[in-house]
């Protein structure tokens, strides 16, 4: 049982988008100041720091979470995934390619947040209801697009990854 | 909106936290989830000296039936009860329930024992205890005791527990044949607190109705299905009271309380 002492920085080390990291942070930092100041990774948005808005979510142990609801010196040990980790090499993945296709963002804020909470919701519920859909995106707040674009996206994502048409949809 | 500073422990046995709890009491809080205590850290509203982290206790984290009752651990997510395979057929108010208890992604990580805890008089899961007539489990150094949902939600965030105790198991009585459960509510938006939340039980001609959001805890009452009923409900509604607040007036509340409780109790009547 190891006590962190208020005052002091504790070494973290956790993997970050599929690397081994070691960061320093004390016990009252927060997980999203952590990634954003600590590590660099500046795709994961603070907004209301009190788990309303979503822009902070990040994949913990492959589960979509709270970044602001986390504290960094929770994460010594786990798995953490931020957006950074969806494109490879520069190349959008087939999620971010819909969001653009589908204007499901404007201004961008919500989004890397909203990203990560259907990479975790797809990979759990490969055919999703659109009522399913719009109720795992309860969790987010987006103010510029009124969700149409955001549901239309996640929806033919779920189509094409599972190669076939989403139960008992009514497309939008 | 950061928090104050605070030593931080990762217990891994239960041992552990009640040893931290005795030495510390008041000046410790526990974190599970982390999804209502957080945001009163990160707004200062709480300042403790110590957070003790259960939620690498394997020993709270387990799912068993004991006889009549399921036993729930104090660090089990929600998202884990909630896919738990027999939950359906165990406790079929709480699955019912469960989707309204904040959003997907804070169901992945938000406890059992957490959200009784805070006793939110509007949150789903002390609404659902109170009106299986559950109970919560509170350990300390000193006892171990059972403490029934009436007497351990006490007010606005406020509970019997002790500043040295921790709620480590949740007993939940399974369905009995012939019962039949409903729940009901009404939010902002689906995920937020309930302006009015509603639970029932219905077997045979036996109705019992709890009814959150409205007084300043979870508060359960017999009902006679029939045609008494809206004047009951009406009763219940001027007993509860409830407030204004920004969301809803204390009378939308109780209007509520008699539309919604009798939509409820005529569904779930067999």
């Amino acid at each position: 049982m190891k006590r962190l002492d208020a005052g002091r920085s504790h070494p973290v080390t956790f993997r970050l988008n599929g690397r081994e990291r070691t960061g320093h942070a004390e016990p009252r930092l927060l997980l999203s100041d952590f990634l954003r100041h600590d590590m660099g990774l500046t795709g994961t948005h603070v907004g209301c720091e009190h788990g309303v808005c979503g822009a902070c979510t990040v994949l913990i142990d492959g589960h979509a979470c709270r970044a602001c609801l986390t504290l960094a010196v929770q994460v010594d040990g786990r798995d953490v995934e931020t957006v950074e980790n969806l494109a490879e090499d520069g190349v959008l993945n087939d999620l971010q390619q819909a969001f653009r296709r589908h204007h499901a963002l404007q201004c961008g804020f919500c989004t890397a947040g909203i990203l990560m909470s259907c990479t975790d919701f797809l990979a759990r519920n490969p055919r999703p209801r659109e009522a399913d859909v719009r109720d795992m995106l309860t969790g987010h707040l987006c103010r510029c697009t009124g969700y149409t674009g955001i549901v239309r996206a996640i929806v033919e994502v779920a189509e094409q990854r599972s190669g076939s048409t989403t139960e008992e949809n009514e497309h939008v | 909106m950061k928090p104050a500073p605070f030593d931080y422990v990762r217990a891994t046995t239960r041992d552990e936290v009640l040893t931290l709890l005795a030495e510390g009491s008041e000046q410790v809080r526990v974190l599970a989830g982390g999804q209502s205590l957080m945001a009163v850290l990160n707004m200062r509203f709480a300042q403790p000296g110590l957070l003790v982290d259960i939620t690498a206790v394997e020993e709270l984290r387990r799912i068993e039936r004991r006889g009549d009752t399921l036993v729930v651990g104090a660090a089990v997510r929600q998202a884990e009860l909630l896919a738990w395979p027999g939950l359906a057929e165990t406790v079929p108010l709480v699955a019912r329930a469960l989707p309204w208890v904040g959003h997907y992604q804070t169901r992945n990580r938000g406890t059992i024992g957490g959200s009784l805890v805070h006793a939110d008089p509007s949150a789903e899961l002390p609404l659902c205890l109170a009106t299986l007539g559950g109970s919560v489990v509170l350990e300390s150094r000193r006892r171990r005791r059972t403490v029934p949902a009436d007497d351990f939600f006490q007010g606005v965030l406020t509970t019997a527990r002790e500043p040295d105790e921790v709620l480590t198991e949740v007993h939940l009585p399974v369905a009995r044949p012939g019962s039949r459960f409903g729940f009901r509510e009404v939010a902002m938006r689906h995920g937020d607190f309930a302006l009015v939340a509603l639970a029932a039980e219905v077997r045979g001609d036996e109705a019992w109705l709890g009814v959150g959001g409205v007084a300043d805890r979870p508060v359960v009452r017999r009902m006679k299905p029939g045609a008494a009923l809206a004047d009951d409900l009406d009763a219940l509604a001027w007993e509860l009271g409830g407030e204004d607040d920004g969301h809803a007036s204390a009378r939308y509340r109780r209007q509520l309380v008699r539309e919604l409780g009798y939509t409820l109790l005529t569904e779930t009547a067999p």
